[in-house]
């Protein structure tokens, strides 16, 4: 019987959602520090072989959001305070994405609460 | 947006047979359009009729205008086709000569560059030219024309997988630095679908699907898992298709994807998975085959 539970692979999701979502991912660990500069939509487009409308579209949606900004003539730029914002919205989507997924297989192989938790506090003093 | 080509209500039969049936088509200004379709499913008739190499019933407006016997509207569009006649004696060089008087856009410098990218010996006759060679030169034209309206029909017969990839490359990085209006018609969709801005697919001389390629690209899932959870999930959405076996099913839903999709899939304990523009493009268009898509 089919159990497994997938999250859609990429290729499932809008192109301009991946592309926003490596900007977001280069600025909440670090690679893009804020206030520096992010590609522009042509290098994104020639880099990962997609349409400039399309790569211009994903750096809009964090433009609306306020994650980028423009400066004329000049390019894009990571907005002050942008990480913060990210890792506080990652932090509270941890829940749904992460632990609940990992209790219900859990508690399909019959794995008890105490159980899991004794291998997370292991797992945690492996790392 | 402005419009680029309009057609309206476009038919074209030969005798009996219908090419073209009521198509209607928009291609917007500085846009990369894909026409995806079957071996003679209309693309070319389609493509013949915009650039008014063909008459056809209903309204076909290019740059505002009709394009047919039009010097001030063909000038502006360059047709690289897939069977491109030329003259007997013309070389390569010749070619580009006479692109140069066609095209006021053109661009000699740029030119020259893709005939080095793709290893095109300029006093070759063309006549003497490998299948891969002509399409590598039709692209070389098309490119260098810099046309406002342009359209590659099937351009890569006889190119490899490395010289398409060129071809791609050129055509997005000089899309960028000077925007206008492409039309690429072209069964391999996997390769170019993400070049692409938007999407129309023709089947049987009708437009079957007609939208942003971001927009397709999430408009069809599939989803498998018990049967009865496949059967739960897929009430009362616009199943394309459904596969089963015992106690086991898998069902194309092609009614978009809805935002609790993830959330009831997993509840349900049941598998998501995208289908590709590529799949979603055969399953469109494939009346007697239904099922073979995974």
């Amino acid at each position: 019987m089919n159990q497994r539970t997938t999250v859609l692979a990429d290729g499932g999701r809008p192109i301009f959602v991946q592309i926003a979502a490596e900007i977001e991912n280069g600025i909440v660990d670090g690679t893009l520090a804020e206030g520096t500069q992010v590609p522009s939509t042509t290098e994104l487009a020639a880099f990962h072989r997609i349409n400039p409308a399309t790569a211009a579209k994903g750096v809009n949606e964090l433009v609306a959001d306020g994650v980028l900004h423009k400066r004329r003539g000049i390019g894009m730029f990571v907005s002050e305070g942008a990480r913060e914002r990210l890792l506080d919205r990652r932090r509270a989507r941890f829940a749904s994405e992460y632990v609940q997924p990992l209790v219900d297989e859990a508690r399909k192989l019959g794995i008890d609460i105490e159980e899991l938790k004794t291998m997370i506090d292991k797992s945690g003093s492996d790392t | 947006m402005t419009a680029v080509v309009e057609v309206r209500g476009v038919t074209k039969a030969y005798g009996h047979q219908r090419v073209l049936d009521d198509v209607s088509l928009t291609l917007h200004e500085n846009t990369i359009h894909g026409l995806l379709g079957r071996n003679g499913a209309g693309k070319t008739t389609l493509m013949r009729v915009v650039t008014g190499q063909v008459f056809a019933h209903g309204e076909i407006r290019v740059f505002g205008t009709t394009p047919a016997e039009n010097a001030g509207v063909l000038e502006r569009v360059c047709f690289v086709s897939e069977s491109q006649p030329y003259p007997d004696h013309y070389r390569v060089r010749h070619v580009l000569a006479a692109a140069a008087v066609l095209f006021p856009a053109w661009d000699a410098a740029y030119a020259e560059s893709l005939v080095a990218d793709f290893d095109l010996p300029p006093e070759r006759a063309v006549r003497k030219l490998s299948r891969g060679m002509r399409s590598a030169l039709g692209i070389v034209v098309g490119l260098a024309a810099r046309a406002p309206l342009t359209l590659f029909d099937e351009p890569y017969l006889g190119l490899d997988a490395t010289a398409r990839q060129l071809f791609y490359d050129r055509l997005l990085a000089d899309y960028a630095e000077n925007p206008r209006t492409i039309l690429l018609s072209t069964h391999l969709i996997d390769e170019v679908g993400d070049l692409l801005e938007h999407v129309s697919v023709i089947d049987a001389g009708r437009i079957v699907l007609d939208d942003d390629a971001d927009e397709l690209r999430t408009r069809a899932v599939t989803v498998s898992g018990p049967s009865a959870a496949v059967a739960s999930f897929t009430e009362g959405r616009a199943v394309l298709h459904l596969d089963s076996m015992t106690m086991l099913s898998r069902a194309v839903v092609a009614d978009g994807r809805r935002a609790d999709d993830d959330e009831v899939a997993r509840r349900l304990g049941l598998e998501l998975e995208s289908v590709s523009l590529q799949d979603l493009v055969v399953r469109t268009t494939d009346h007697r085959r239904k099922g073979a898509l995974r």
